[in-house]
Order: structure tokens, then C-alpha cells, then sequence
């Protein structure tokens, strides 16, 4: 039964991102994208890694593709024909991924007790987290305490990317370079017109 | 006014279910998967909800981006304070069996302080990047 839905969902991500790349109307490969993310998830579910599917889902599925939409908001529905001819690029990518697919064959094998990511600090979190911090989750356990440093940095990076978005696109009232004269102009009658923007 | 009805009706209708269901998400971090990351995220895809139906202008009267802002910032300060309280305490920066006389209280409130930080901090930088792609074309409020 778990291989069925194992292949059904891998069926359905190939199948999306064939659709992807063939489809030149962006506001339908947005739409696509979000689908991609959700079987993400959903492979991730059957991987037991809910946390991360939980994320992909909203992130990748929810707020990526409403900023995405809103990107399309500003430039045209259609992606135009690319000007040169694809074979250099096939090649790096058919490359790339058969250097990637070369690199697995030495992984160790999926889900056995002896691998190398169960023998170092896994152990002691599974058992000793329990009286040590004394929470059932042990994700959180990890994520908030044992590797509070960590998560302390993921934020502050989140914190940064938010500094880096405002300084590139801050907008509104007191946007004081507006991309041309007619941007200027909206810009003074929203401001002047309501206050909120 | 225009006369997507259904739709209005229906956000109206969602946008309490999705904030409880972050709250939800947050609070059950220590049982089940999710934290303040995921709780973050969702407690934003409500506004953005919001913003998408009623209009951006609608949406910033209900939660100023200036608030956005703040909230981006102060996560991270509730996070490094939790760290700056422990060392205050006599411990060592984020650790929190020094928080209370029981060293599973203090993890309990430390990782609980430390997620609100998350939650704060994504909720913020999210709503904002989206003000800030949004606010780039004319507001439809």
C-alpha cells in the first residue's frame, strides 16, 4: 500500500514538473508550483518528516505562490520564447543530475539502524531528551533547546531577509525613488487622497 | 461595491478558524509536529487572506505595516532577551534550567518563550515581504 502512494505521488511530481516547464502561462506555472510543493509535502508525510511537510505546505504552497501572484501583478501573463537553442543548457542540467543520481548510489540506504545521521547526537535526544527537558516532541526539544543557537540564527537570517526585501522594494507615501514620473505622480495622489495608502 | 459575495462571506468565515488553528499550532508545539515557525506562517496567511479579498488598503488599516515591522524586530528580541534573562540568572546564554527552581519548568517556559520569539519574528517578516510586493502596483482597496 505505502509503495503505491509512494509512486503516485512521484508519478504526479514528474507529471507537474514536465507540465511546468512546457506551459509558457506564468500565472499557470505559479499555480503548478504550488501543486509542486504540496506533493512535496505529501511525500515528506510519508516520509514521517511532518514538521518539514508542514512547513513546505504553508510555505511553499501558501505564501511563495500569493508572492508569486502578486510578482505576476507586475509583469506580462506569457514568458517569451527563449532567444537561443537549449542544447548547452540540456546538457549541464543532464550533467548536473547524473552527477547527483552517480552521488546517492554511495548514500547509505534508506531507514536502516546503523546509519551514520542515527549513530551521533541522535541517540541521546531519543533518549535522554525525555528527563532532560522533559517534552513529549522531541523536534521541539531539539529545535528550541539543544539547538537554541541554531534556531536563534534562523531567525535573525528571517529578520535580515525582511531588512533586505524593504530596502529593495520599500513603497509607499514616503517612497522617496519611485520607479518614473507617473509612479511619482500616483504616489502624491494616493498620499494626498488617503492617508492609508 | 463589487459582488463577490461568496467570497467575502466565506473569508469572513475562515480567517477566525486559520488565526485559532496558529494558535493551535504554536501552543501544541511540545506535543505535536509544528512551532513557532509554522504557527508564524499561518497566523500571516491570514492577513494575506485579508489583503487578497478586501484589499490591501483594508488590510493595512487592519494591521499597519509599521506593526509588521515591529513585530519582525521584537521576535528576534524576545528570542536573544530569553538568552540575555538566563545569563542574568546565572546561567549560561539559552540555558534554561536556570529559569525556575525546577530545571523541567525552566526548559518548558524557555522553549516556550523562545518559540512566541519565532512566531513573532516570522509573522512579521511574512505579512511585510507581502506589503511589500503588493504595495508595488496601484491598491485595489
Amino acid at each position: 500500500m505505502d509503495a503505491v502512494v509512494d509512486i503516485t505521488v512521484l508519478a504526479l511530481l514528474g507529471v507537474t514538473a514536465v507540465a511546468l516547464l512546457r506551459i509558457r502561462n506564468l500565472v499557470a506555472v505559479v499555480m503548478l508550483s504550488g501543486i509542486y510543493s504540496l506533493l512535496c509535502a505529501a511525500l515528506y508525510t510519508m516520509l514521517d518528516a511532518v514538521d518539514v511537510a508542514f512547513t513546505e505546505a504553508a510555505v511553499g504552497a501558501g505564501i511563495s505562490t500569493v508572492l508569486m501572484l502578486g510578482t505576476l501583478s507586475l509583469v506580462k501573463r506569457e514568458e517569451k520564447k527563449p532567444a537561443h537553442r537549449p542544447i548547452l543548457p540540456l546538457f549541464v542540467v543532464l550533467v548536473t543530475g547524473g552527477v547527483l543520481i552517480y552521488g546517492t548510489s554511495e548514500m547509505p540506504p534508506f531507514g536502516q539502524a546503523d546509519n551514520p545521521a542515527h549513530l551521533h547526537v541522535a541517540p541521546r535526544y531519543v533518549e535522554e531528551s525525555g528527563h532532560e527537558i522533559g517534552m513529549p516532541n522531541i523536534v521541539t526539544s531539539v529545535l528550541g533547546s539543544y539547538r537554541g543557537y541554531d534556531t536563534m540564527g534562523e531567525t535573525t537570517v528571517i529578520f535580515t531577509a525582511l531588512v533586505g526585501v524593504l530596502l529593495l522594494l520599500s513603497t509607499g507615501p514616503r517612497n522617496r525613488r519611485p520607479w518614473s514620473a507617473e509612479e511619482r505622480k500616483a504616489d502624491h495622489d494616493r498620499a494626498g487622497t488617503d492617508p492609508h495608502g | 461595491m463589487d459582488d463577490r459575495v461568496i467570497l467575502r462571506v466565506g473569508t469572513k468565515f475562515l480567517i477566525p478558524f486559520i488565526l485559532l488553528f496558529a494558535l493551535y499550532v504554536q501552543f501544541h508545539g511540545d506535543y505535536g509536529p509544528g512551532g513557532g515557525f509554522q504557527a508564524g506562517v499561518i497566523f500571516a496567511a491570514a492577513f494575506v487572506l485579508y489583503a487578497l479579498v478586501y484589499g490591501l488598503g483594508h488590510a493595512k488599516r487592519v494591521l499597519p505595516p509599521l506593526f509588521a515591522h515591529t513585530c519582525s524586530a521584537l521576535g528576534v528580541m524576545i528570542f536573544a532577551g530569553t538568552g540575555v534573562v538566563t545569563m542574568l540568572k546565572g546561567g549560561l546564554f539559552l540555558d534554561y534550567n536556570v529559569l525556575l527552581h525546577d530545571p523541567h519548568h525552566g526548559q518548558h517556559w524557555g522553549i516556550f518563550s523562545v518559540e512566541f520569539g519565532v512566531l513573532v519574528t516570522v509573522f512579521g517578516v511574512m505579512v511585510s515581504i507581502f506589503y511589500a510586493f503588493a504595495g508595488r502596483r496601484r491598491d485595489e482597496a
